[in-house]
């Protein structure tokens, strides 16, 4: 533990980096979806209040965001607010499914500038791909990173969620970035939004987390992780990386309503810090929020205290625990040296997940024939 | 690297921080700790001076230092922060 990843811990003045959610609108409905994201939320923030979050970004000196939702492109005003928050130094770089980058699309983005995009894509092959994001979103993907390739856009990013069944795919994701002069970013699945039902069956095993931790280290900074695997540290070797978690102290997450969470992948009340539209703005929210001081504060290695790998996992991803029912101080649920598993057997009850924008089921009405 | 002409990259906007500050390269969209606030000045400071010992000089630094202060800045350039002028 370094002196800086120390001083990080207590909190900085304005976070590294914000994930901005713009919409809980999706045309997709990923089984593993963090924000439970399908249909719009009616208090979903109006253009003029995006261009006022972009504009206390730049003045706390916040140099980018990440642009996410559900499916960020949907709204109307998506390139309103982009080319806003580019223009005010705030530089962006947006996930998307990519269905709508078509060839004009692409090169529109291929012109701006401080512009980063990241396709999402969760299975080297359709099979794999579709049986997470839907029926034909694996050719979606694929056409609009041809298209991003056509227009020279550059260097983009494909990300991809580590699951049990894309694990034995890592070399050819990268065949896949390398194609498309693409930079590849995998990150950890976390059991949170619509995960919160799937992730049991998701979730890598053991053995393939070791597998994961070698093929890490063996592609060093090549291969994006926004540092999510650092719970992979206790088998040895650390990852690159900041080694901690950042939530409320680096990061935080804005939602499509305003709402202030510690990180993406804790939308609940337990984490809630606030509203952008509260007095003081997203300022007051970062700095003074109980939620957020809380956090900074000395943390508890509970069960994990005489553990001696504490200081290479830290504990590992505060989500996973609270979205396993597991306690915050204690072992992640994918402990590698497998106190996870053993703490899940006695787990609590599973939260859910604060708001859920899922699409409704289609059911089929019928007449009903003895009223 | 001590008798070079250099400056803060002009696309690097740097944030203050407890620690030093943070970098953020806005053309490789990059981020660099500096890790002291000593050298975050020095930084902000070279494209005023003929060059980095003038620098360090004008901000007072031991020079028995200066060694700690050439390694430094040559990380910040290999890392594109700092550049020649």
């Amino acid at each position: 533990m370094t002196a800086l990843t120390e001083r990080m811990k207590d909190g900085l003045d304005a976070p590294i980096c914000i994930t901005w959610e713009l919409t809980y609108s999706c045309n997709l409905s990923c089984v593993h979806c963090l924000s439970s994201s399908g249909r719009r939320d009616p208090k979903e923030l109006t253009t003029e209040e995006a261009f006022r979050v972009v504009d206390e970004l730049r003045d706390m000196q916040v140099f980018y965001v990440n642009i996410g939702g559900g499916e960020p492109m949907i709204r109307r005003d998506f390139f309103e607010i982009v080319e806003y928050a580019t223009s005010s130094g705030v530089g962006v770089k947006f996930s998307t499914n990519g269905t709508y980058i078509d060839a004009a699309t692409a090169q529109r983005l291929a012109a701006m500038e401080y512009l980063d995009i990241q396709i999402s894509l969760d299975g080297a092959d359709a099979a794999t791909n579709d049986a997470i994001r839907g029926e034909g979103s694996y050719d979606t993907a694929m056409t609009a990173m041809r298209h991003l390739k056509d227009a020279g856009f550059g260097e983009f990013k494909i990300s991809v969620v580590i699951t049990r069944h894309n694990i034995a795919q890592l070399d050819e994701f990268k065949a896949i970035a390398d194609e498309f002069g693409a930079q590849l970013r995998i990150t950890r699945l976390r059991p949170s939004g619509r995960a919160v039902d799937t992730w049991e069956e998701l979730h890598p095993t053991l053995d393939q987390q070791r597998t994961l931790h070698q093929w890490l280290l063996g592609h060093g900074e090549n291969v994006l992780t926004g540092d999510s695997f650092f719970h992979l540290n206790a088998l040895g070797e650390s990852l690159p990386g900041l080694n901690l978690c950042g939530a409320g102290r680096v990061v935080c997450l804005i939602d499509p309503i305003g709402d202030v969470y510690a990180c993406p992948f804790v939308i609940h009340d337990e984490f809630l810090a606030g509203n952008v539209r509260d007095d003081g703005g997203f300022a007051a929210v970062w700095r003074t929020s109980d939620c957020f001081t809380e956090l900074r504060g000395p943390q508890s290695a509970g069960a994990c205290a005489s553990c001696g790998s504490w200081d290479a996992c830290q504990g590992g991803c505060m989500a996973a625990k609270f979205f396993t029912g597991l306690p915050l101080d204690g072992p992640d649920p994918e402990c590698v040296g497998g106190d996870g598993e053993y703490a899940l057997a006695s787990a609590g009850a599973i939260p859910r997940p604060s708001g859920d924008h899922s699409k409704p089921v289609a059911v089929q009405l019928g007449r009903r024939s003895n009223v | 690297m001590l008798d070079s002409p250099l400056k803060l990259h002009p696309s690097v906007a740097l944030r203050p921080e407890p620690f030093g500050a943070l970098a953020y390269h806005y053309d490789n969209r990059r981020l660099i700790f500096l890790k002291h606030p000593t050298i975050v000045d020095v930084v902000k400071d070279l494209a005023q001076h003929p060059d980095l010992r003038s620098t360090l000089s004008a901000h007072g630094i031991d020079e028995q230092q200066w060694d700690n202060y050439d390694k430094a800045i040559c990380s910040l350039i290999e890392s594109d922060v700092v550049v020649a002028r």
